[in-house]
């Protein structure tokens, strides 16, 4: 219990990861809330790789975090200015009144 | 080591918490705040298991850049006219139920993963030549392996960076109608036989001049 191991920082990944999906599953808001879990399911990744990184003794998982954070900010940048020539196109963000593809 | 659990434990109740509240909170200007509280959480845990490099540089990229680039956006957009109903409106919650079931199926699969992945030691040995050097700092290991083994990768998400950059613009860019901008080209091209004309008034008629 009070020797932290690689357990527990796995189990705290997969509760944010869980946390992200369920912001995703049961969102009825803003497209952004959306890209915010995106973001908390990128983050739970993160803290797997630099765990394992370190309890393990290799660094590639730092190296691959680090190019984890720029696609994670390249994908925050693209889908910001996506959502913002949606509002400027139809008015709204809102989850329920985007459905323009009748799906 | 006590303290050291104590923290951990402090931090990922924040982390947890945060989270939950980024996706419940009513308000997504709220909801902002705590994505920022997460990732600073989340990189103070970094730095204290010895990631120093990366639990900055999360600061920066995430704390510093996208959630500030969030913070804009939602601002931008005046969201905060749209009031969130998290699980009010019956005739469109149907679907609540069957995304909270597949949510926590995939909870349940993740711990029985880490688990299960404990009573396999085979698994646990690593496969890659690259260990940490305890020695030197964390920042002078990454460059040395960031820098020389994995510069291609390096060069590729400079890339991934840069087309995210010209997308963004492209995507957001506006060319207004009725402004009346300066057209260096037409400017640079203009001949001499165009533009000035010679006359020869008679007297007392003037020049008529055509616009």
């Amino acid at each position: 219990m009070f020797e932290i191991s690689l357990g527990h920082y796995l189990i705290l990944s997969a509760t944010i990861f869980t946390i992200g999906v369920v912001g995703i599953f049961l969102n009825r808001k803003n497209i952004i809330v959306i890209l915010m879990s995106i973001e908390l399911i990128l983050l739970a990744v993160n803290i797997n790789l630099v765990s394992f990184s370190i309890y393990m003794n290799d660094l590639v998982g730092q190296i691959f975090t680090l190019f984890i954070l720029t696609v994670a900010a390249a994908e925050a940048a693209i889908g910001l200015a996506i959502i913002v020539i949606y509002y400027r196109n139809s008015g709204t963000i809102r989850v329920q009144e985007i459905d323009k593809l009748k799906g | 080591m006590i303290i050291h659990s104590i923290f951990f434990y402090i931090f990922s109740i924040i982390a947890v918490f945060s989270a939950i509240m980024v996706t419940v909170s009513r308000n997504t200007v709220h909801s902002v705040f705590f994505l920022i509280l997460d990732f600073i959480t989340i990189s103070c845990l970094f730095i204290m298991i010895g990631a120093e490099f990366i639990g900055m540089i999360m600061l920066i990229v995430y704390v510093g850049a996208v959630a500030v680039l969030f913070l804009f956006v939602v601002m931008m957009l005046n969201v905060s006219k749209q009031k969130n109903e998290w699980l009010g409106n019956e005739k469109n919650s149907n679907h609540i139920p069957i995304g909270l079931l597949i949510s926590g199926v995939i909870f349940f699969e993740l711990i029985i993963v880490v688990g299960g992945w404990k009573y396999k030691p085979e698994l646990l040995k690593s496969f890659s030549s690259i260990g940490i050097d305890t020695s030197t700092t964390n920042t002078h290991e990454i460059g040395k392996v960031l820098y020389t083994d994995y510069i291609h990768l390096f060069h590729l998400s400079g890339m991934v960076l840069l087309v995210a950059m010209i997308g963004a613009i492209v995507l957001t860019f506006r060319q207004r109608e009725g402004i009346k901008r300066q057209s260096y080209f037409r400017q640079i091209s203009r001949e001499r036989n165009e533009a000035v004309e010679l006359a020869d008034p008679k007297n007392n008629e003037g020049v008529k001049i055509d616009v």
